[in-house]
């Protein structure tokens, strides 16, 4: 007799559970992260899906190379004024649910890199889940701001991970500061002069320069 | 080492047209001839089909203060893939009229280098197919390379 056949004898046919707690726990146990490498913490970052860190065993290891399948993204370095619409969009792109985790110095804060081409902060841009210090972060840490995000998922409910509605995001489109390709809608839209660059409400103080 | 070869090519612009040459240096092994902005075309033209250099191997602009006058200069690095030989034109700009015409007509590589000195410093190149922004995004705010700004750019575009 093998240990299923304990278990069946043992429980109930019918159990009941929270809902949330089902699907917390079988969205914890798969958070595939978007290939999204930015700086030299993608090379940590490379580095904890490897045979020493393993990041499989906390079932994220499949990057994938799709933002439509992806779960949580990986800010893995400096963001630039120019990467920020770009990165706004892969997260868009993302379907719910879908974290970000902010890695090392430079996507938390902007790092060393406190200059006119270097956003001060990816949460300027998306809501960051974890944050995590380092320049760059050891493979083991992102491994533990993986098991912390898994820690929060269990917490969460599923009613606040609905799917933004379109709208919402299409407006997210940020004309003249993504790259435009010729002959397309987006190249009209792009002439416009009333064209403002991608900026998110933070509710983080804005930092003044001096 | 010997600059023979380069100064004669100097001689060769002064002898085509007196107004063009308007200072020349030589120092450490390098020739760098200032010259008049306006003959900036005809000077290229020169030195490409008469004396072969068929490449600019850079074109840069510099900014040498603010207090500088004039302050801005552009750089024309040209080498003949020929004879090997090297040479520099530098042309001053001042700040209040930071124009030049564009070299594009007679290197087509000057098209990208002409836009990232645009994009970085303000100069101006005049005639130039499609002048606008290489590296900074689309909607920046002023001229990153520039001495008087900001570190951190002007609110709110720096994002800071």
């Amino acid at each position: 007799m093998g240990l299923e056949n304990q278990i069946f004898e043992s429980l109930p046919d019918v159990i009941t559970v929270k809902l949330d707690a089902v699907i917390n726990w079988a969205r914890k146990s798969s958070i595939w992260p978007a290939t999204f490498g930015l700086a030299c913490c993608a090379i940590e970052m490379m580095n904890s899906v490897s045979a020493r860190n393993d990041l499989s065993r906390f079932g994220a290891e499949t990057f994938r190379a799709s933002p439509r399948q992806a779960d949580v993204m990986i800010v893995s370095g400096r963001v630039s004024r120019k990467m920020a619409p770009v990165l706004r969009r892969i997260y868009d792109q993302m379907p719910e649910p879908k974290w970000v985790i902010s890695m090392g110095a430079c996507a938390t804060s902007g790092g060393v890199f406190d200059n006119y081409a270097i956003v001060q902060g990816v949460d300027k841009i998306v809501p960051v889940d974890i944050y995590i210090p380092g320049c760059p972060p050891r493979p083991e840490m992102l491994v533990h701001a993986i098991m912390m995000l898994q820690e929060k998922i269990m917490t969460e409910s599923v009613k606040d991970r609905r799917d933004t509605i379109e709208s919402e995001s299409r407006k997210s489109i940020v004309p003249g500061t993504l790259p435009v390709t010729e002959g397309t809608a987006l190249e009209s839209m792009a002439r416009l002069s009333d064209v403002k660059p991608y900026t998110v409400e933070s509710k983080h103080e804005r930092r003044r320069s001096s | 080492m010997n600059t023979e070869v380069l100064q004669n090519f100097v001689t060769n612009l002064k002898d085509e047209n007196p107004n063009w040459v308007l200072d020349v240096k030589d120092a450490l092994g390098e020739v760098s001839v200032t010259i008049n902005g306006e003959f900036i075309v005809a000077i290229c033209w020169f030195l490409k089909s008469k004396k072969d250099f068929d490449l600019l191997a850079d074109l840069c602009g510099c900014d040498r203060g603010v207090e500088d006058d004039p302050r801005f200069e552009v750089n024309y690095h040209l080498f003949s893939t020929k004879h090997y030989n090297r040479l520099r034109l530098k042309v001053l700009l001042t700040e209040d009229e930071p124009k030049i015409n564009t070299v594009t007509s007679v290197w087509r590589t000057a098209d990208w280098h002409e836009r990232e000195t645009y994009d970085l410093l303000g100069i101006k190149f005049e005639n130039h197919p499609d002048l606008r922004r290489i590296l900074l995004p689309s909607d920046f705010d002023g001229h990153a390379l520039r001495k008087d700004y900001p570190l951190r750019g002007y609110e709110p575009y720096s994002l800071t």
